[in-house]
C-alpha cells in the first residue's frame, strides 16, 4: 500500500487520527506497563521492610529451613520441597499463559480457551498450596502476632503479611483470568478482531510470578 | 503493507464514541456533571472538589492560628461551631493536634497533588498535545471518583467521638500505630488511612492515564522538544506520583497491620500507661523511611505542575520566548530525579548514622542547582520583556518571588548540621510554607486566570483578580516570614500554647500578627470565590485566544466540544514559544503555523541549522516542499 492511501486513511479519521505512538504500542498495553512498575515498587517497599527488619533482628531470626520443612508424605520433613512444587506450578502457570498469549495471536479461540483454562487451574492450584501451608503454619502456632519459638515475632509477621499481599496479587490475577476467559468464550475478542486483551492480563500475570522469585528467595532461600 | 502494519496499533483504539463523527450516545446531566468521561468536565470536578478542600484546609488553619495568638482567651463561636472539642469556647489539645494533622493532610494532598494536578493534568494534557481525550476516559473518571470518596472519608473523621487522626500529617508511629496512644488515634487514625488508600488509588489511576496519553496520543508533529513547558512539568509530575505512591502503600498497609493484628513492624520496646507492651523488633525509623521515600517526591508533585504553569503564563504574558527552554526540561527532569535519592533529610534527627545524614545532605543540596536554574531562566524570560500585568503574571511573579525566599532556606535546613536546631521548629514551617505552600497556591491560581476562558468559556474579573493577588500576597508573607525568627529561637512546632513556656512568652505578639494577617489572607480568598462563581454565570466571554497564546489548547473553539476538535486534529509545526520574533506580523505564531506561511520571520535555528546562512537557504528551498504539503487541509 502506497503512503499516500495510508496518510488517507489517517485523515478519514481512523479511532483518533493523531500522530502515532512512538513505542508502536497499544495504550492499554502501555498502561499495563506502567502500572507494573507502579507495583514494583509497592512490593520494593515491602521486601525492603523485610530486610531492615530482618538485619536488625539477624540474630534472633529462624531458620527457614526448620520452620518450612515439612511436606506432605514426607514425615521426616524435606525443606523445600513443598515450596518448590509451588513455585513450579506458578512457573508452569506462566508457561500456560504464554501459550495462550500466542494463541491469541493466531487468533484460535480454541486454543485461548485451553490454554486459559490452565492457567487458571495453575492460579488456583497455587492458592490452595498457599492456603495449605498457611493453615499448616497456623496449626503449629505461627501467626500475626505470634511465632512458637523464642525467635524474633517478626518473622511470622512478614511472612504471613507479605506473602498474603502476594497472595492477594495472585487473586486478583484468577479474577481477572476467568473475566478475560469468560470474554473468550462469548466472542468478544473475536469480534474485536485481536486478543490484546489476553496479552495485557498475561503481563500481570508475569509479574506475579516474578515477584513470588523474590518472595520465595528471601523468604525460603536465604 | 509494512507501514500499515506499525500503525495498527493506535487504530486499535475502541474508544470512537469520542471521535466527532462517531458521537452517538446522549448525554443526560448524569454523563455529562457527575459521571463525565469527558477529560475537560473531569478537570472541574476535580478543581472545585479541590477548592472546597483547600477552604475547609484553610479554616482549620485559622482555627489553630486563633489558639496560637489567643491561648487565654475564650471564643463561644468556637464551642458553637465545633461543640465538644472546644468546650468553654477554648479548642482542647486533643484536637488542636487534629487540626494541625489534618490541615496538613488536606493542603497537601487533597488540594495541591489532587486539586492541582488532577485540574491541570486533566485539562490541559489532551488539548495542548492534540488529543481527543485521555487515553482512557473510564479510569479518568474512577480517578476522580475515588478521590472524591477519599475526601468524603477524610472529613467524615471530624464526625466521629474521638475526633480525627492527631499524629501529624507523617502519622508517625507509635502515635499512629497504638489506638490507645490519644485520642486522634483511635477510629480517626482509620479514617485517615482508608483515606489515603483511597487517595493512592485515585493517584495511580490518573497518574498511568497523564502517562500514557502523553506518550502515546501525541498529534502529529508534537514530538517531545516541541510540548509546552506545562505538560513536560505535568508529565514528570505523573511519573513522581506513580513512583512514589506505592511506596506509601506499603508503609500503610504494615501500619495497619499494626494497628490492627498485632504485629510490631514499627515498634519495639513501648510501655503505655505503666504497662509494657510485648512488641518487639521493630522500628519506628522503618516507617519513617517509607514514608519520606514517598513523601519527599510528594512535594515536587506539589510543586512540578507550577513549574510548568508559571513558564507557560510568564511566557505569554511577557510576549517572550521562555528563557531556556531545554534547561527547563533538563532541570525538572534532574529535580525529579534528585527527589528520590533526598528522602533521609527528613530523618536527620531521628537517629540516623551521621555518616548517612552526610550523603543526603550532598543530594539535598545538589537539587539546589536545577532549581536555581529554574529561578534564573523565570526572571531571565521577565528581562525586558513586553510585560502584560494579568492577574495571571501577577501571580506568577508571586510563585517565582515564594520559590525563591523559601528555596534559600532550603539550603539551610537540608544542612545536616543547622538541622539540629532548626528541626521541627517554626523555621522548617515557615520554609515548606513559602516554598510549596505559598508557591504552589500561587501557581494554582496563575493557572486558574489564565485557563479560566478555556474551562468556562468567560474570563474572570481583573479588578477582582487584583485584589485577590495583592491581598494574598502581602498576608501570605506577613504570615510566614516572621515564623523564621520564630524557629531560630527555638520555638517549636506543634505546641498548644506558647504561654505556658517562659521563654516563648516573648512571641505572642507575633503570633498575634501572624493570625490576624492570616485571617485577612483567608478573606481575601472569599474575593476569588466570588470572582469564579460570578465569572462562571456572568463572567465576559471569552474569545477564541484571549492571551494571544501559541499553544494548542487555544485552537479548540470557545464552546469546549467533546473530542476537543471540531474537524481534524491540528498538526504541529513550531514549538511553543515563538513570540515577539523578529520579522513577524503578529507578537506571537501558533504551533499550529507553518514555517512556509512564515517565510519573513523563519530563522536558519528555527530548521535545527547551526551553519551559514547561504548554505541554510540553499538546504531550505531545497527540502521545503515536504514541510508545505501537511500543512493545507
Amino acid at each position: 500500500m502506497s503512503a499516500v492511501t495510508n496518510a488517507e486513511k489517517v485523515k478519514a479519521g481512523s479511532a483518533w487520527g493523531g500522530g502515532r505512538s512512538p513505542f508502536s504500542i497499544e495504550y492499554g498495553k502501555l498502561m499495563m506497563w506502567i502500572f507494573l512498575l507502579s507495583d514494583a515498587f509497592t512490593f520494593s517497599g515491602l521486601l525492603a521492610a523485610y530486610g531492615s527488619i530482618r538485619f536488625s533482628n539477624s540474630d534472633n531470626w529462624p531458620d527457614p529451613d526448620v520452620v518450612f520443612q515439612s511436606a506432605p508424605f514426607i514425615p521426616s520433613g524435606a525443606p523445600l520441597v513443598f515450596v518448590g512444587i509451588m513455585t513450579f506450578i506458578l512457573i508452569m502457570s506462566s508457561v500456560t499463559m504464554v501459550l495462550a498469549v500466542e494463541a491469541g495471536h493466531r487468533g484460535s479461540r480454541k486454543e485461548v480457551t485451553k490454554w486459559l483454562l490452565w492457567t487458571v487451574f495453575g492460579g488456583l492450584l497455587f492458592l490452595s498450596c498457599q492456603a495449605y501451608e498457611w493453615a499448616h503454619l497456623h496449626h503449629e502456632g505461627y501467626w500475626w502476632g505470634r511465632i512458637p519459638t523464642e525467635h524474633n515475632v517478626n518473622f511470622s509477621n512478614l511472612f504471613f503479611t507479605i506473602t498474603g499481599f502476594h497472595g492477594f496479587h495472585v487473586t486478583t490475577g484468577v479474577v481477572i483470568n476467568i473475566v478475560v476467559l469468560i470474554n473468550v468464550l462469548k466472542g468478544t475478542y473475536e469480534r474485536r478482531g485481536h486478543y490484546l486483551m489476553v496479552e495485557k492480563v498475561g503481563l500481570y500475570w508475569h509479574f506475579v510470578d516474578l515477584v513470588w522469585v523474590f518472595v520465595f528467595t528471601f523468604f525460603y532461600l536465604v | 503493507m509494512a507501514t500499515i502494519a506499525t500503525h495498527e496499533p493506535t487504530g486499535l483504539h475502541d474508544n470512537l464514541a469520542h471521535t466527532p463523527d462517531g458521537h452517538h450516545h446522549k448525554e443526560t446531566f448524569l454523563t455529562k456533571y457527575v459521571f463525565s468521561q469527558d477529560h475537560k468536565m473531569i478537570a472541574k470536578q476535580f478543581l472545585i472538589t479541590g477548592m472546597v478542600m483547600g477552604i475547609i484546609g484553610m479554616g482549620l488553619s485559622l482555627l489553630f492560628r486563633i489558639q496560637l495568638a489567643y491561648p487565654d482567651q475564650t471564643f463561644p463561636f468556637l464551642e458553637a461551631l465545633l461543640g465538644r472539642f472546644a468546650e468553654g469556647g477554648r479548642i482542647s489539645p486533643s484536637f488542636y493536634l487534629a487540626l494541625v494533622t489534618i490541615h496538613g493532610t488536606i493542603m497537601v494532598f487533597f488540594l495541591l497533588t489532587a486539586g492541582l494536578s488532577g485540574t491541570f493534568a486533566n485539562l490541559l494534557i489532551p488539548l495542548q498535545i492534540g488529543a481527543r481525550d485521555m487515553a482512557s476516559p473510564f479510569m479518568n473518571m474512577l480517578s476522580f471518583w475515588f478521590f472524591f470518596v477519599a475526601c468524603l472519608v477524610m472529613l467524615g473523621s471530624f464526625f466521629i467521638e474521638a475526633g480525627p487522626a492527631s499524629s501529624g500529617w507523617t502519622v508517625y508511629p507509635p502515635l499512629s500505630a497504638l489506638p490507645q496512644a490519644i485520642p486522634g488515634s483511635g477510629l480517626g487514625m482509620t479514617f485517615w488511612l482508608i483515606s489515603i488508600f483511597l487517595f493512592i488509588i485515585s493517584q495511580v489511576l490518573g497518574g498511568i492515564n497523564y502517562i500514557s496519553t502523553v506518550l502515546n496520543m501525541r498529534t502529529q508533529g508534537m514530538t517531545m522538544t516541541k510540548m509546552p513547558l506545562t505538560t513536560w512539568a505535568l508529565f514528570l509530575t505523573a511519573v513522581l506520583g506513580l513512583l512514589s505512591f506505592p511506596v506509601l502503600v506499603s508503609a500503610v498497609v504494615l501500619l495497619i497491620f499494626d494497628r490492627s493484628f498485632g504485629t510490631s513492624f514499627y515498634l519495639s520496646d513501648i510501655f503505655i500507661g505503666g504497662q509494657a507492651l510485648p512488641n518487639t523488633g521493630g522500628s519506628p525509623i522503618l516507617y519513617q523511611h517509607l514514608f519520606w521515600f514517598l513523601g519527599h517526591p510528594e512535594v515536587y508533585i506539589v510543586i512540578m505542575p507550577t513549574f510548568g504553569i508559571v513558564s507557560e503564563v510568564l511566557s505569554v504574558n511577557a510576549r517572550k520566548p521562555i528563557f531556556g527552554y531545554r534547561a527547563m526540561i533538563m532541570s525538572m527532569m534532574a529535580i525529579a530525579g534528585l527527589s528520590f535519592i533526598v528522602w533521609a533529610h527528613h530523618m536527620f534527627v531521628s537517629g540516623m548514622n551521621p555518616f548517612l545524614g552526610g550523603v543526603f545532605m550532598i543530594t539535598t543540596l545538589i537539587i539546589a542547582v536545577p532549581s536555581a536554574v529554574k529561578a534564573f531562566n523565570y526572571i531571565a524570560t521577565l528581562w525586558r520583556g513586553n510585560i502584560n500585568f494579568t492577574p495571571q503574571m501577577l501571580f506568577a511573579i508571586g510563585m517565582v518571588s515564594f520559590f525563591i525566599s523559601g528555596g534559600l532556606t532550603g539550603i539551610w535546613v537540608g544542612n545536616a548540621a543547622l538541622d539540629i536546631n532548626l528541626h521541627d521548629t517554626y523555621f522548617v514551617i515557615a520554609h515548606f510554607h513559602l516554598v510549596m505552600g505559598s508557591a504552589a497556591v500561587f501557581g494554582m491560581f496563575a493557572g486558574i486566570y489564565h485557563w479560566f476562558p478555556k474551562m468556562y468559556g468567560r474570563l474572570m474579573s481583573k479588578r477582582s483578580g487584583y485584589l485577590h493577588f495583592w491581598l494574598t500576597f502581602v498576608a501570605a508573607y506577613l504570615v510566614f516570614f516572621p515564623m523564621h525568627f520564630l524557629g531560630l529561637d527555638g520555638v517549636p512546632r506543634r505546641y498548644y500554647e506558647f504561654t505556658a513556656f517562659g521563654m516563648f512568652e516573648e512571641w505572642i505578639e507575633v503570633n498575634k500578627l501572624i493570625t490576624i494577617a492570616a485571617i485577612v489572607g483567608g478573606a481575601a480568598q472569599l474575593i476569588f470565590i466570588y470572582n469564579f462563581f460570578r465569572s462562571i454565570f456572568w463572567g465576559e466571554r471569552a474569545t477564541q485566544n484571549p492571551w494571544k497564546s501559541n499553544t494548542l489548547e487555544w485552537t479548540t473553539p470557545v464552546e469546549r466540544l467533546h473530542g476537543n476538535w471540531p474537524g481534524d486534529i491540528p498538526h504541529v509545526h513550531r514549538w511553543p514559544y515563538d513570540y515577539s520574533k523578529p520579522g513577524a506580523e503578529d507578537d506571537f505564531i501558533p504551533q499550529t503555523v507553518p514555517y512556509s506561511e512564515t517565510i519573513s520571520s523563519n530563522v536558519p535555528y528555527d530548521f535545527g541549522f547551526h551553519g551559514d546562512a547561504e548554505g541554510f537557504t540553499h538546504e531550505f528551498y531545497k527540502g521545503n516542499k515536504e514541510e508545505r504539503t501537511p500543512a493545507k487541509d
